[in-house]
């Protein structure tokens, strides 16, 4: 997904000037074209992620539209207090373009490891928070991006993620992302990022023992299109999230929110990572088995409350 | 024009204004306030009629705990009305105690946090560069914000991009929240640290007008810093480099004293 990224904002950087980047020596093999063909509108700015956000916000003062990309721990809590002040409080127009989502970088260790990023950047004011699932959701809101006022993070994965959407066209910055819907189904199942390959297997699993279930992509975590919330909830019995993220404050803690202040009572549960750190040496699937964040499991725990 | 007495309505406006809150950080303000007579009313081209003239100059108060004196400084060359400064630090009052780009005409940043002015001015002096703008940027930080380590961030990397349209002015006053600067970490030898990080680098005395104005005029390949020696309370005699006015303002007998020494 970050090729899809950087892809499509080379492509828009074409027509609009005011596209800049800002590495903080991180990039390699992924950022060169954008370097390549607009020199100017590129910085490195050395290992100093502080200075990065703030000059990103400065030019943003100045017109500029600037991504400033690195691995999530690095260009997000790094530089919180930047963010907070230069980015969310002035309300520039700074995206924040984070790869890495959840245990991407598994084998790397906890400092690579991004679990508390959605709930980080939602506690924000002004802040939109985007974690897509899928290439096509990267290319439209990248292209949404440049007009959008305000800040974004982008939560990207780091993998080859496969294209689950139905359409480009239908893709919105705040809008809910169906993947499949099915009138007849009791159950919404809603995931967001690198959790769109458990969701689909989840999802197939459950058709083999009978159930269907509606598949819905909460790329958008903030603002979030609690119109399609509100929808599942008058119309579904089950809800389940799922997610490679820290089980609080990410997409879980975001629908049982607004679950609590609802009229409704569904059967609900949030499939998360638990709340601590990985101290696994390991791949991305290694250590989702070992935090028992696996279909297998999910799937288990969902028949149980059918 | 007459810098002197300009400097001084700005200092009355900062007593002022910090007496009727009990805000603190009188002396900070004081500090700034000559740096900021000759930046305002000499060397940048701005409108206050046009805050947001495309060419402008731009100016960022990273010590954004010294905000009364930028407050008094825009309020003294017309950005707003000076009835504006009333409501500083106050319930209701339109100005909070750091500074908010939102709460007035003429603030560029919002500041506060210390640490960010320098970045975000190298952001706005690279932006000036690949619009073609010759505008200038620049940006005050107190002695006692170099603790911060973004600050030195910035430093390291605006002389790697030639950033000739950028100033850092010290507000060099030797006074910060604890103690003294160089006790609490010793800057010194700044001028030989600042030389070896490839900035242009003048020292004067930062009440001087003739100084300042000459160090902001000069011209110079590289990123400049200006290491300006002041005195943390300057113009009011019972505030100038004592401490305890880092986080102190004047109750009515010593705002008519201060007053009075500044008419």
């Amino acid at each position: 997904m970050r090729n899809t990224f950087v892809k499509t904002l080379v492509k828009l950087a074409e027509t609009d000037s005011r596209i800049f980047v800002i590495t903080p020596d991180l990039g390699f093999s992924v950022l060169e074209e954008f370097e390549e063909k607009y020199p100017d509108r590129f910085l490195n700015v050395g290992i100093a992620e502080a200075n990065a956000v703030s000059i990103a916000a400065g030019l943003a003062l100045s017109g500029k539209i600037v991504y400033v990309y690195s691995i999530i721990p690095f260009v997000i809590m790094r530089p919180f207090e930047q963010i907070r002040v230069d980015v969310a409080y002035m309300n520039t127009n700074v995206r924040l373009v984070g790869v890495g989502a959840g245990v991407t970088y598994g084998p790397a260790g906890a400092t690579h490891h991004a679990i508390e990023d959605i709930a980080l950047m939602r506690a924000l004011p002004n802040m939109t928070v985007f974690a897509p699932s899928d290439p096509y959701e990267v290319e439209r809101i990248t292209e949404e991006s440049i007009n959008y006022q305000g800040p974004i993070y982008f939560r990207l994965p780091k993998k080859g993620e496969p294209i689950i959407s139905n359409s480009k066209n239908e893709i919105r910055l705040g809008k809910a992302n169906y993947i499949k819907k099915n009138i007849e189904s009791e159950i919404a199942i809603l995931f967001t990022s690198n959790a769109s390959d458990l969701a689909l297997d989840v999802e197939d699993k459950l058709l083999k023992e009978g159930y269907c279930s509606d598949l819905v992509s909460m790329h958008t975590i903030k603002p979030f299109d609690h119109a399609a919330l509100a929808e599942i909830l008058k119309t579904k019995k089950h809800i389940f999230t799922i997610e490679e993220h820290n089980v609080i404050g990410g997409l879980g803690s975001v629908v049982s929110e607004y679950i609590a202040e609802s009229i409704y009572n569904p059967v609900f549960k949030r499939f998360a990572l638990p709340d601590e750190y990985s101290h696994y040496v390991g791949s991305q699937s290694y250590i989702r088995d070992k935090f028992g964040l696996t279909a297998q499991n999910i799937t288990t725990t969902i028949l149980e409350l059918l | 024009m007459n810098l002197e007495l300009i400097a001084k309505e700005i200092r009355k406006s900062i007593v002022k204004m910090n007496a009727k809150s009990y805000a603190s950080h009188s002396g900070t303000a004081l500090s700034v306030v000559d740096i900021l007579t000759v930046l305002y009313f000499k060397i940048m081209n701005i409108d206050s009629a046009n805050p947001s003239l495309k060419n402008r100059d731009r100016f960022i108060l990273s010590k954004g705990h010294g905000s009364s004196a930028l407050y008094a400084t825009l309020a003294e060359k017309d950005f707003f009305d000076k009835s504006l400064l009333e409501g500083f630090y106050i319930d209701g009052g339109e100005l909070p105690g750091h500074l908010d780009k939102e709460a007035a005409p003429g603030v560029e940043v919002s500041s506060g946090s210390l640490g960010h002015g320098l970045s975000l001015g190298i952001g706005m002096a690279i932006a000036n560069k690949i619009d073609n703008n010759d505008s200038n940027v620049y940006v005050v930080c107190g002695d006692g914000e170099l603790n911060e380590g973004s600050v030195w961030e910035a430093i390291m990397f605006a002389p790697h991009k030639h950033l000739d349209n950028l100033t850092l002015i010290i507000d060099y006053n030797k006074l910060q929240g604890y103690g003294r600067t160089n006790e609490v970490i010793n800057l010194e030898p700044l001028k030989d640290k600042l030389l070896s990080f490839n900035w242009d680098v003048i020292e004067i005395d930062g009440h001087n007008f003739s100084e300042i104005e000459s160090a902001l005029l000069k011209n110079s390949k590289q990123p400049k810093a200006i290491i300006a020696h002041t005195i943390k309370g300057k113009g009011v005699s019972y505030m100038e480099n004592k401490f305890e006015w880092h986080y102190k303002s004047p109750n009515e007998e010593q705002l008519n004293i201060a007053l009075n020494e500044l008419l």
